[in-house]
């Protein structure tokens, strides 16, 4: 009884010095990487995109038509009035928010005469599927377009285990292309 | 009488022609003035109605933003969230052997998600589950926590975890809502190998190591091997007055830096599966997979296998080895049907002198009607030496919000 006692004891320990060791380790040797929070705040992001140029300010009124096809595009319903984005030479900015499983990712979207030019991963505040930031996953964004059913028109591969998360991004990628639509009806126009 | 008409219109004309003529110094000055009284009260007015839409615009502007507040609000304020998900299944199955058949409807899961945001940083998540509709002294089913636990973000790139979780081993035993795998019941492997869905009570640490490789470490109570008992399965105690004589660690990297892979590998380790009572049975488990989607492709496969000490084949012969894996190709033919094939084989007994390896393939196509909702049909061929495989069909629905 006391054999078996000890022996328990002893290798709970055992186990426990290797383990608080590995946990050491690893604390020790992992970078101080964001995985989740906030990157990039707006004004820099903007920043940023019109390095060389002085954007203006925009504000896109959700009338009732616009408002209509964002409910189809996002698959639920939109707040608000309007939406504010910054513009220079048929180039737009957009920084909305879409909630993936839980919590709101903030997504960055510019659009280059009707083509999604980057997109960037603002903040994001859900535990799992902080993968989306990765430049090689917002890389596969650039140059989609808006089809005839206002999806994109580039498959986009996912994140095992977040799906939730790839879809609101592919969902405010979309909404981008289409308040740019919206925005700039004229590509060469600038207003 | 003509005369004196003629006479008077002369007369009127003149008077009109007098009238006509310019304006005196005088008069020309009174106009002036006046017209300068008018402008001086055109301007005041033109001034406030200026000033009118200023202060319209002004009075627009906090109202939209108000409205705009009050309409965003609730979304931005509500920290306690609820989801979940449940799947009904219909299963037609044959035994190879004909002794016997199941032909049943089943509700399989039921279940409740509740998540409490209490800062930026620290977070709690459940989820409660009614496992087969009903439960109760001779019922069927059962109520499960399967998770009740804090999670913590350290720093930016570590998060702490205590409390009930589930274990980060394999595809399903984390994510497993229907509409997220192929199948009506989820694959056999991770089910009597792993043993998904596999939770314990403990603390855990998970953060990257780099962009795109991640670990998971954790510290928990363990299985179980009750007298006679010898698969992982039946080892698990679902942290209800569970044993803890002998705690148990398990350790994951995964790697995720490609868009559409997923590559990782598990290690579990436990030194008494059976928390004291007899001789002592240590375990190891080794688990690996791969999830690769590449436009409408899709590949699952996975690598599972146990080793234990060989005290335990006493209790069953050749059950210090208990190995299995799948693989499964899957093809999405539009946004919403796909069609899937997988073969299995696991092993409860790989020591054993006789062969007792489970083979199944499964064939059939999901449909989702809506991202999160999904219908299910396939066909399972299991195959076994002793011909009691189970043939048949299976069916489904099932859905996550």
């Amino acid at each position: 009884m006391f054999n078996s006692l000890y022996r328990n004891l002893l290798n709970n320990l055992v186990s426990k010095v290797v383990f608080a060791g590995l946990l050491t380790t690893t604390l020790l040797a992992s970078p101080q990487l964001s995985a989740k929070g906030v990157y990039q705040s707006g004004p820099d992001f903007f920043a940023e995109v019109f390095a060389q140029q002085q954007p203006e300010a925009g504000v896109l009124w959700l009338n009732s038509s616009i408002r209509q096809q964002a409910e189809k595009i996002l698959g639920r319903k939109v707040l608000g009035l309007r939406v504010r984005y910054q513009h220079s030479a048929g180039k737009t900015a957009w920084i909305l928010n879409e909630i993936g499983k839980e919590m709101p990712i903030t997504i960055g979207v510019v659009i280059d005469q009707g083509k999604i030019s980057s997109v960037k991963i603002l903040a994001y505040r859900e535990s799992r599927g902080g993968e989306v930031r990765y430049p090689a996953y917002m890389a596969q964004y650039q140059g989609a377009t808006l089809t005839d059913k206002y999806k994109l028109d580039k498959s986009i591969d996912g994140i095992t285990g977040a799906t939730l998360s790839v879809w609101a991004v592919n969902k405010v990628a979309a909404l981008a292309l289409y308040y740019h639509s919206q925005a700039m009806p004229q590509p060469e126009s600038t207003n | 009488m003509k005369k004196q008409l003629l006479a008077t219109l002369i007369g009127l004309s003149f008077a009109a022609t007098t009238q006509a003529a310019t304006p005196s110094v005088e008069e020309m000055w009174e106009i002036i003035q006046k017209q300068q009284a008018e402008i001086s009260t055109l301007k005041n007015q033109l001034n406030k109605n200026d000033s009118r839409i200023t202060e319209t615009e002004i009075i627009a502007e906090a109202t939209i933003s108000a409205v705009e507040e009050i309409a965003l609000a609730p979304a931005a304020s509500n920290k306690t969230h609820i989801g979940g998900y449940g799947e009904l299944h219909y299963n037609n199955l044959e035994k190879d052997d004909g002794s016997g058949d199941k032909d049943e409807v089943d509700f399989h899961r039921f279940v409740l998600f509740t998540s409490h945001q209490f800062s930026d940083s620290i977070r709690f998540f459940s989820e409660l589950e009614v496992e087969h509709s009903i439960a109760g002294d001779g019922q069927v089913g059962e109520v499960e926590l399967e998770q009740a636990y804090i999670e913590w973000d350290m720093a930016n790139n570590k998060t702490a975890k205590a409390g009930l979780f589930l274990m980060p081993v394999g595809i399903l035993n984390e994510t497993h809502e229907p509409d997220t795998f192929y199948g009506t019941e989820r694959n056999a492997v991770e089910k009597n190998i792993i043993p998904a869905t596999w939770w314990e009570a403990g603390a855990a640490l998970s953060g990257e190591l780099s962009p795109g490789l991640s670990y998971d470490v954790a510290a928990h109570s363990g299985l179980f091997l009750d007298d006679g008992e010898y698969k992982p399965r039946d080892g698990r105690q679902k942290v209800g007055k569970a044993k803890a004589d002998d705690m148990a660690f398990t350790g994951r990297l995964k790697y995720t830096a490609i868009p559409g892979l997923e590559l990782a590998a598990s290690l579990q380790m436990q030194t008494d599966m059976r928390q004291g009572e007899g001789e002592k049975i240590d375990g190891t488990l080794f688990e690996t997979h791969i999830a690769w989607q590449r436009d409408d492709f899709q590949l699952r496969a996975l690598y599972a296998t146990w080793d234990f000490d060989d005290a335990i084949n006493s209790i069953k012969a050749g059950a210090d080895e208990q190995t299995g894996f799948y693989i499964e190709p899957s093809y999405k033919l539009t946004d919403k049907l796909g069609v899937f094939a997988r073969f299995s084989e696991y092993d409860n007994t790989v020591g054993s002198a006789t062969d007792s390896a489970i083979e199944q393939i499964d064939l059939g196509l999901n449909y989702w009607l809506h991202p999160n909702v999904v219908f299910k049909i396939d066909y399972q061929n299991q195959d076994n030496s002793s011909g009691t495989g189970s043939d048949g069909v299976n069916i489904g629905v099932g859905f996550s919000y």
